[in-house]
């Protein structure tokens, strides 16, 4: 019966640009998975958040299956994302639409939909060991570290 | 494509805007979106645009005719806060187009029947609603509505069906009236009357057991939480003393009356209501939440009494808003705040009131809670200066009451509060609640500010709560959520079993498998054995201590190193709760040594059932049990219970689905046989068929053993509340003191939650419920939430 796509609008459940560029399969077959996912990518974390508060966060739009916490790639300690994976896809969807751009340890946080948890994914991606986006970062966040890497350099 | 994630100066916003922009290139999408977006802000007037929007769609008609009926029905259905908009556009299109306001109002009938066949008895109040407009618009004429509302009320005189059919019936003609019963009083006076009077008398005879259990707070004042037909009922007659005058409604067909006075109107062909059929899901009856009143906002426009049929006609617009708009709070946010009419009432006030309304509504909000508090604080962000003052007197009042609110209400409470301050700081003037200090811990204030605080700080850490609150809070300041290690050091080495923990820890360390563990745990005594066991498999509680104390404790770090020691050593922990009281017993354990940490007991008691350590009925006997007496009102309790609760409906709700779908597919396949007449195929799929009836039959009996399970963890819960409390009331009885301590009141209404929050697994087993446990033996005050729970279906 409803055919009015306007009412029906849910733009806080649509994928975004991003795409992982490690991933393993084509453009296709990754946004097939994140239309279908009840993985969360979380970013913008503070490096000291812990996975209570995510899990605490969190489960208010669902029962929580796994938190994975990002890892710096050779410190080995949090570096300020994590992924969270539902149960449900309905769940999942909740959390797009009501945790997403609120606060979390008092820093808005930004959660996007991920094709899949994989062993390897859990660690930054940056040159020195955190995320990319830590490198190039001009500005000082006390809870990430302070300057951006290439301040510091 | 950008690699990078959403950058930070979009906060989180709709990426919709960017959508906009496209034009659709079909003319039936421009027609959809010519009549959605009418009514929108725009730089014309809306009499312009809809006179405009009317020529368009009649010099359209001839060759899109079904289109523009189709999306016209719908949004009279999905859009009911712009009923007015649209009823005025039919009726501009009606004067210009007999024959097309003619099959509108046909197609209308045939929607309606077939969302009242459906059980969408929202959409079907407001297609009624919409036809009720119609006959302003002079598109359908008085008695033939007047008519249709008497075949209405008829449904009161019938036999069978539930009261809760008839009074969807009378909700239809009642809500209808504040757009039409004017014109139908001035037309059709005697037929009216005649059907307001049959409409009181049901009223007056009706059942109103529900009442109490829908009611958010207990107390007459300052508001009466009234029921629903009894409100609207008095802000109907009040609008009848008025004669009909109703000042808060858009009409834009007002503007074009010489037009539509003109256009011949239409009879509603004589509509029965479709029977009452076993299927039939009625609306539950609710309580109107009020909280404010014209002297709670100071300045500005006066906020309308309760009895005023404006109040219910604000109310249901904002509801209808939040209904069309709750997945973008953006959006939503906007759409209430730029309500048509605003200037004229305390919006920011209504929109508190209703949005409480909804998370408070009984059994349940209409929508997520989560949502509640995302679409407060979007509107904190849009009216930076006047909205969040609002929400603090309305935070204020509601802790002054909180003595009289109902616990289940006071748990959506305290969960939007503290989640709300997690998002500003937790700043709060905490010195104004000062009161509390010199009251009981078991108070409702004390509690109340001792569950924010642990809340807040499972959105934080302990040392922010020890900051943010005064020092003379320190009683309410959660535990530091630290493990409480049994065997720590030499000063524990007394304890019975404290050698093993030794072996233990090194036999974990040096990762021994599960076979070696449990080699080294025969070596703990049991405490319950007189006489040795040789075998040493009967239940040993101090082997399950030992082992879970010491795992744990290695575990501690984080919730993924205890899942992951649940993992590793699960054969040990089942093999160790392979008895009920093993089961009981791991929970207790649990308990001790991480009870700082309820989160975390929570947490681990979740993993423990879907790993099949301990089942839900333990978990629910452990929380009856004399061990927890002293944790029984705290709220972590309760979430672990109702947790429980819903893992065990999801389960059965899964193979119920797992076993529909093997039938399908086997459905499938007969079909498919049937029609392809070949003998090889033919005996391929015999073979298919085979296995599939198996595997249905291996289903069937899963889904039994579900459902058996089920019913005996509801029976456990309702016998275990049944024994706590009627032990209680003996007690108060033969002591001469009064029953109704804060310690009751906690419990019983406990008792509501669990019937409110599953009310619909529940009433699968009501036959079980009635003859085994609620039977008329039962003390009245407990038999009284059961009865009060069978009313809201009846």
């Amino acid at each position: 019966m409803s055919i009015l796509n306007a009412l029906r609008s849910d733009s806080y459940v649509d994928i975004s640009q991003y795409r992982d560029q490690h991933f393993k399969g084509n453009r296709y077959e990754q946004e097939k998975l994140l239309k279908l996912s009840c993985s969360l990518y979380v970013g913008n974390l503070s490096f000291y958040t812990t996975e209570e508060q995510v899990y605490e966060l969190f489960s208010k739009s669902g029962d929580v299956k796994r938190i994975v916490m990002g890892l710096d790639k050779v410190k080995k300690t949090a570096c300020g994302f994590c992924f969270v994976e539902y149960y449900t896809r309905a769940d999942s969807e909740h959390a797009m639409r009501f945790v997403n751009g609120t606060r979390l340890d008092d820093r808005i946080i930004r959660t996007d939909w991920d094709a899949g948890f994989k062993e390897g994914r859990q660690y930054g991606r940056g040159k020195s060991g955190g995320q990319v986006r830590d490198e190039y970062r001009q500005d000082y966040d006390p809870a990430r570290g302070g300057y951006g890497k290439i301040i510091k350099k | 494509m950008s690699r990078r994630r959403h950058s930070d100066e979009n906060d989180g916003g709709q990426p919709h805007k960017r959508r906009r922009t496209s034009e659709p290139i079909e003319i039936e999408d421009r027609l959809e979106s010519l009549i959605c977006r009418v009514g929108e802000k725009s730089t014309s007037s809306l009499e312009s645009n809809l006179e405009g929007l009317a020529g368009v769609l009649e010099a359209d008609l001839p060759n899109y005719k079904n289109k523009i009926l189709r999306i016209l029905c719908t949004v009279a259905r999905l859009l009911p806060e712009k009923l007015t908009v649209y009823s005025t556009l039919v009726g501009l299109l009606n004067a210009r187009n007999y024959n097309f306001g003619g099959e509108f109002v046909e197609s209308m009938i045939r929607q309606l029947k077939e969302t009242l066949k459906s059980n969408l008895y929202d959409e079907a109040l407001y297609l009624v609603r919409f036809l009720s407009d119609l006959v302003n618009c002079h598109v359908i004429a008085a008695p033939s509505m007047v008519a249709m509302f008497e075949n209405f009320i008829s449904v009161v005189q019938e036999q069978d069906g539930p009261q809760v059919r008839c009074d969807w019936y009378v909700y239809a003609v009642l809500s209808s009236l504040p757009w039409v019963g004017k014109e139908l009083y001035e037309k059709k006076d005697v037929e009216m009357e005649r059907i307001l009077n049959q409409i009181e008398s049901y009223l007056k005879r009706r059942q109103k057991i529900h009442v109490p259990m829908l009611q958010v707070w207990t107390a007459e004042k300052p508001h009466p939480q009234e029921e629903y037909l009894d409100c609207l009922f008095a802000q109907v007659q009040k609008m009848k003393k008025d004669r009909w005058q109703e000042r808060h409604i858009l009409r834009p067909y007002i503007a074009f009356d010489s037009v539509l006075c003109e256009a011949l109107q239409h009879n509603l062909p004589p509509f029965t209501p479709p029977p009452h059929s076993e299927d039939a899901v009625y609306p539950m009856p609710k309580v109107i939440f009020r909280m404010f009143d014209y002297t709670d906002a100071p300045e500005g426009p006066v906020m309308p009494g309760s009895h005023s049929v404006e109040r219910f006609v604000i109310e249901e617009n904002l509801h209808c808003i939040i209904k069309s708009h709750w997945r973008e709070r953006k959006t939503c946010a906007a759409q209430l705040l730029s309500y048509p009419g605003k200037n004229k009432i305390p919006l920011n006030y209504h929109i508190v009131e209703v949005i409480f309304g909804e998370l408070f509504q009984l059994p349940q909000p209409p929508h997520i809670d989560v949502m509640y508090t995302t679409l407060l604080i979007e509107l904190c962000k849009l009216q930076p200066g006047s909205l969040p003052q609002v929400l603090a007197q309305a935070t204020e009042m509601m802790y002054m009451r909180l003595d009289t609110m109902n616990t289940t209400c006071i748990d959506r409470f305290l969960n939007w509060f503290s989640h709300h301050l997690s998002n500003f700081q937790f700043r709060w003037s905490w010195d104004d609640w000062s009161d509390c200090l010199t009251q009981d811990l078991d108070k409702p204030k004390p509690k109340f500010v001792k569950e924010v605080l642990e809340k807040s700080m499972r959105l934080s850490y302990h040392q922010r709560i020890v900051d943010i609150v005064p020092a003379n809070f320190s009683a309410l300041i959660p535990a530091n959520p630290i493990f409480i290690y049994k065997y720590m050091d030499e000063s524990s080495s007394s304890l019975p079993g404290y050698p093993v923990t030794i072996a233990i820890s090194n036999a974990i360390i040096n990762r021994s498998s599960n076979d070696e563990i449990l080699t080294i745990l025969k070596d703990v005594p049991n405490p319950n054995q007189e006489d040795d066991d040789d075998e040493g498999d009967s239940f040993n509680p101090l082997k399950i201590d030992v082992f879970l104390q010491t795992l744990l404790h290695m575990a501690a770090k984080s919730f993924s190193h205890s899942f992951s020691a649940l993992a590793k050593f699960h054969e040990v922990l089942k093999s160790l709760t392979d008895s009920d009281e093993g089961k009981l017993h791991i929970l207790r354990v649990v308990y001790e040594a991480w009870r700082n940490h309820p989160q975390m007991i929570s947490v681990l008691i979740d993993k423990m059932i879907r790993t099949q350590i301990v089942d839900c009925a333990a978990v629910a006997n452990w929380i009856f049990s004399p061990d927890m007496a002293h944790d029984f009102t705290r709220f972590y309790v309760w979430e672990i219970l109702h947790s429980t609760v819903r893992k065990m409906n999801k389960h059965v709700q899964k193979i119920q689905k797992e076993l529909e779908t093997a039938k399908e597919k086997l459905e499938k396949q007969h079909s498919r046989k049937k029609d392809s007449g070949d003998e090889e195929e033919d005996k391929n799929s015999d073979e298919e068929d085979g296995l599939l009836e198996e595997q249905i039959e291996r289903l069937q009996e899963k889904v039994e053993s579900a459902q058996s399970e089920q019913k005996n963890l509801f029976l456990v819960i309702f016998q275990r509340f049944i024994m706590m409390l009627t032990e209680h009331l003996v007690r108060c009885e033969t002591g001469g003191v009064d029953f109704n301590t804060p310690w009751y009141k906690n419990c019983i209404e406990r008792l509501q939650q669990i019937f409110l929050m599953h009310h619909q697994t529940i009433q699968q087993y009501m036959v079980t419920l009635e003859n085994l446990l609620f039977t008329a033996e039962l003390d009245h005050h407990i038999l009284a939430v059961y009865q009060q729970f069978c009313a809201l279906q009846m």
